[in-house]
């Protein structure tokens, strides 16, 4: 079971909600929640656990061999991305803006653009218990989140058992490090606040996941602040409304040391265990 | 000397285009023969990344020997820029062409 939990906004909640439902379902469940927001992973600041494993992560760019090269420009102009600019006698290669897939490499007549490994980032796996947690970071500098969010995925779907319940902290906004974190998911939460900022940022959310013929639902967050606008717009929408987690100083100040709330927050656990209850219909083929 | 001008319009009265890599058209001025033609750029909108490289290519098949424009060229772009060997001037955001060029002139603008 693989559930992403995503938002069109950012700082709605996310990180909240994943840790601590992660720590929840730990409780009874084996459970990775993986960071996928790899240009600014903070999960962990709200877990303590030891560190399991550690890699780096590489991508592949292309690496001109000037001797090989016949200027004939196939490379430059099969680059979607600008990443291979030709000037006069020279090819410019600008791993930033690559995407790794290999068609200048592979199209280059005489093999004159070698795949070559770069650092990108780095990825721990760190345990406590039941729960596991993956988080991974993009080096500086690095531009393209989506390579090590893809391996992120691959490394959770090779270390872990099917049943496992696997939890995606996925960046926020619509564009393409977030298709990378949801599209596998089974089930897709959307966090949002009821704001009309929240709101407008949750339709695009909503269009988002709709284009990929996800099943998914809202939680809404801070709720009690703004205005009804997000329940109607659900209700409308037929959107189910998984939990609504109340606007409340002291889950803000606990979340500000970095602690996990819903175990001295009674309110907090109730709206994770009806989070419980809508995911374990999920699994027995239920409500969907 | 060829000096290319980041712009808005394609006339000698238009506004430069503060922007390098996203300009919307070139006006590139030869200044030996007196002659100006301008050049299209805004098919770069359909480029999500990469727009300073792949402009800086343009400039460079233009052969441009010397940029005017607003806010300077990125890092990518200033790299292709370096290496096609062209001058860079800043700072003729808020101008017209022609004030951009006589700017130039009296060494009013700044060199990347």
């Amino acid at each position: 079971m693989k559930i992403a939990i995503a938002s069109g906004k950012g700082g709605t909640g996310k990180t909240t909600l994943s840790t601590n439902l992660s720590f929840y379902l730990s409780e009874k469940h084996d459970v990775v929640l993986a960071d996928l927001d790899v240009e600014e992973p903070n999960s962990k600041l709200f877990i303590e656990a030891e560190v399991f494993h550690k890699e780096d992560k590489y991508k592949m760019i292309p690496s001109w061999i000037e001797d090989k090269c016949t200027l004939c420009g196939i490379c430059h102009d099969v680059c979607n991305y600008n990443a291979i600019i030709q000037l006069g006698t020279m090819i410019l290669v600008f791993p930033e803006l690559c995407h790794s897939c290999y068609a200048c490499s592979e199209l280059c007549p005489t093999a004159a653009l070698p795949m070559i490994k770069q650092k990108m980032g780095e990825l721990i796996h760190f345990k406590n218990g039941n729960l596991s947690l993956i988080e991974s970071r993009l080096d500086i500098g690095q531009e393209q989140a989506v390579p090590l969010i893809a391996q992120t995925i691959d490394y959770v779907d090779k270390n872990f058992k099917e049943e496992t319940i696997k939890i995606f902290d996925s960046p926020p906004g619509t564009s393409c490090p977030v298709i990378e974190a949801t599209k596998g998911a089974d089930f897709i939460i959307l966090v949002t606040e009821p704001t009309p900022f929240g709101l407008n940022d949750l339709k695009l959310a909503v269009d988002t996941v709709k284009e990929l013929k996800k099943n998914f639902g809202v939680v809404i967050n801070r709720y009690g602040v703004g205005n009804d606008d997000v329940i109607t717009y659900c209700n409308n929408e037929k959107i189910p409304i998984l939990a609504k987690i109340p606007n409340s100083r002291k889950i803000a100040e606990l979340y500000s040391i970095g602690n996990i709330i819903y175990d001295k927050v009674p309110e907090m656990k109730d709206e994770l265990e009806k989070i419980e209850i809508f995911i374990s219909n999920l699994k027995t083929g239920g409500e969907k | 000397m060829k000096i290319a001008f980041t712009t808005k319009g394609t006339e000698w009265e238009s506004l430069m285009d503060a922007r390098f890599g996203r300009t919307e058209f070139f006006l590139l001025y030869d200044e030996e023969n007196d002659s100006f033609i301008h050049f299209d750029n805004r098919d770069v909108e359909n480029d999500a990344h990469g727009a300073g490289p792949k402009t800086a290519q343009k400039l460079f098949e233009l052969q441009a020997q010397v940029l005017i424009t607003g806010n300077g060229p990125g890092g990518n772009a200033a790299t292709v820029l370096e290496k096609a060997g062209i001058k860079i001037y800043t700072g003729a955001g808020e101008m017209t062409v022609k004030d951009a060029y006589n700017a130039l002139k009296n060494n009013e603008l700044k060199e990347f």
